[in-house]
């Protein structure tokens, strides 16, 4: 443990550094190089004055440094400012979000773990084989289809024509979950089919490099079954590589969301971003981006200690 | 030229071959499909919407009545285009500071790492919806704007693969001999990345296709009345639940050049391993 501890703990800084430049480059492109929001907010029409006093009233007078350090410290403290369209507090309309998209990520990060782990190890153990080559070219395409191709096709097949599923989903408190379920299949699966994809072939390429190593080689001359050489030799050695490719596909889905949650009308954090964007909603936007790229920082965070953890020669 | 064309379709696995002529037809069809579009793209031609495929409306018609197939011929120059260059933007860019950043080594690469493994930590598609929402989405800062988002990617790249080269014995000699930065970049490190650079511009070309039609398909990147294969799947969204040709028509042609370029590149990059 002596080694591990000092390990994670630079990990951890060194996220919350990168973080703190992420929040600076978005405070740059988002408030710094645009034009005006307070001209924005109130339109061609407004006189020279309004435009000032407004400018005042919302701190733009002041220089760049000394606006982001205020940003900084108020999104520290949870308050990511005033939405311009909506006129309430930020934090308020997120909080209203975040749940629902954490909630359709989440489902659909259940679904595809265990199917995308499951491809991803049989492929691996067939590399070479035909279900592999099928699988590859598979996974191959399906990485590259776009979203909204999946989830139309989702639609035109499971709603207009089966009748099965509805077409939008709704996500309301009073849904027993057996009904939350159904109205989040379609959803779910759009985003499922391209995450499982992306997973399996890394989990493949994880798994496949162990088997190619003398050590499996030697268990199997010395005759050990090779269902055990995978579970006891293979995996616990592939586990580092797998969970890093996990979150880099659930990291996928955050971007992967954008499109589907539009498609389906859910309201999630995805859908609000691009409103904010629509109606160049600044303050809006740069908390749902803050959101996404410490989710996504989290999510690699995570995945570098498990594989520290993992791994028996750090674990000493 | 067409003998060595050829011997390397030849060479090809089959996957490879047919992701080969997926993207030699799209770019065709990009060149030259406008010319055969048997509308003009804003006429509206047909008198229902939403028509099925016939005879006189291949792929159907669309919200307007206007003929999907010529819309699919136009759209797909927009988005071949607008992800070529932007692609090939980013690599050249991105390899250039990479370079950079290797030749120079020291605090120069020190900083410029750092700010490449910045940007890399922002999910592109948020990266894009920010500088979108900043900047706009005119044909041209489009073009600037989902290049910048993916030369982190290739820097990343680009710097793995000059690093190595870089400390090869042949390198050191050429700078003992006294060459020059420039030349040491251009005439002894950037020829021996062309091969992996090629299958990172081919990546960086899908990647872009999926997120300039999806920018579009939000209604944020190319604009009315101009339309590239992601606005005409948006434009035509309503007629999904009357299961019209016109939104899965054009959802297709930009899966099919995708997973084109992915089957391509993938078989080439068996071909290197081997």
């Amino acid at each position: 443990m002596a080694k591990i501890l000092p390990l994670i703990a630079r990990r951890i800084g060194s996220a919350l550094v990168t973080l703190l430049l992420v929040s600076l480059v978005i405070f740059t492109i988002a408030s710094l190089l645009p034009g005006d929001a307070a001209q924005e907010a109130l339109g061609q029409s407004a006189t020279e004055e309004q435009v000032a006093a407004l400018r005042a009233e919302m701190g733009l007078d002041r220089p760049g440094p000394v606006r982001y350090a205020n940003w900084l410290l108020d999104l520290v403290r949870g308050d990511p400012g005033q939405s311009l369209v909506a006129n309430m507090p930020v934090s308020e309309i997120i909080s209203e979000r975040l749940p629902n998209s954490l909630l359709l990520a989440g489902l659909t990060a259940i679904f595809s773990v265990p199917i995308a782990l499951f491809i991803g190890i049989a492929s691996a153990i067939d590399r070479g084989g035909r279900l592999d080559r099928g699988l590859s070219i598979t996974t191959l395409s399906m990485v590259a289809v776009p979203e909204f191709l999946v989830a139309t096709l989702g639609v035109l097949i499971f709603s207009v024509h089966l009748l099965w599923l509805p077409s939008i989903a709704m996500a309301s408190s009073e849904a027993t979950f057996g009904e939350m379920l159904r109205s989040l299949a379609l959803p779910i699966i759009s985003l499922a089919v391209i995450v499982i994809a992306q997973m399996a072939r890394m989990t493949r390429a994880a798994v496949a490099d162990q088997l190619d190593r003398p050590y499996v080689e030697m268990a199997r001359l010395k005759g050990v079954p090779y269902s055990r050489i995978v579970t006891v030799h293979v995996m616990p050695n592939a586990i580092g590589p797998v969970i890093n490719a996990m979150a880099l596909s659930l990291s996928y889905l955050m971007g992967g969301a954008i499109i589907v949650e539009t498609i389906f009308n859910y309201p999630g954090l995805a859908s609000l971003m691009v409103n904010a964007v629509t109606s160049r909603d600044m303050p809006l936007l740069q908390a749902c981006a803050m959101i996404f790229c410490a989710l996504y920082l989290v999510l690699m965070l995570v995945a570098d200690v498990v594989a520290i953890l993992a791994n028996p020669r750090l674990r000493a | 030229m067409i003998g060595r064309a050829v011997s390397f379709f030849r060479r090809l696995p089959l996957s490879g071959r047919i992701g080969l002529c997926l993207f030699v037809g799209w770019l065709l069809i990009a060149l030259v499909g406008p010319q055969l579009a048997p509308y003009s793209v804003g006429a509206f031609v047909d008198r229902e919407v939403f028509g099925p495929v016939s005879q006189r409306f291949w792929l159907g018609s669309d919200y307007l009545g206007r003929d999907v197939l010529s819309r699919v011929l136009w759209g797909s120059r927009y988005t071949v285009f607008l992800a070529l260059f932007a692609a090939f933007l980013a690599v050249f860019i991105g390899t250039s500071i990479a370079l950079i950043a290797v030749i120079r080594g020291g605090w120069v690469d020190e900083v410029l790492s750092r700010a490449m493994d910045t940007l890399i930590s922002i999910p592109s598609k948020i990266l894009a919806l920010v500088l979108v929402a900043a900047f706009g989405s005119a044909v041209g800062l489009l073009l600037v704007i989902v290049a910048l988002t993916y030369i982190p990617g290739n820097f990343r790249i680009s710097r793995a693969l000059a690093m190595n080269i870089a400390a090869m014995d042949y390198v050191q000699v050429a700078r003992l001999r006294g060459e020059g930065s420039v030349q040491i970049a251009l005439r002894e490190v950037l020829p021996n990345m062309i091969h992996p650079l090629l299958t990172d511009l081919g990546l960086r070309f899908v990647f872009i296709v999926l997120l300039l039609s999806g920018l579009s398909f939000l209604g944020l990147g190319v604009q009315p009345p101009n339309a590239d294969l992601g606005s005409l799947v948006r434009e035509n969204l309503s007629g999904l639940s009357e299961g019209a040709p016109a939104v899965l028509a054009p959802a297709l042609a930009i899966a099919t050049l995708t997973v084109g370029v992915n089957l391509l590149i993938d078989s080439l990059r068996g071909n290197d391993a081997r």
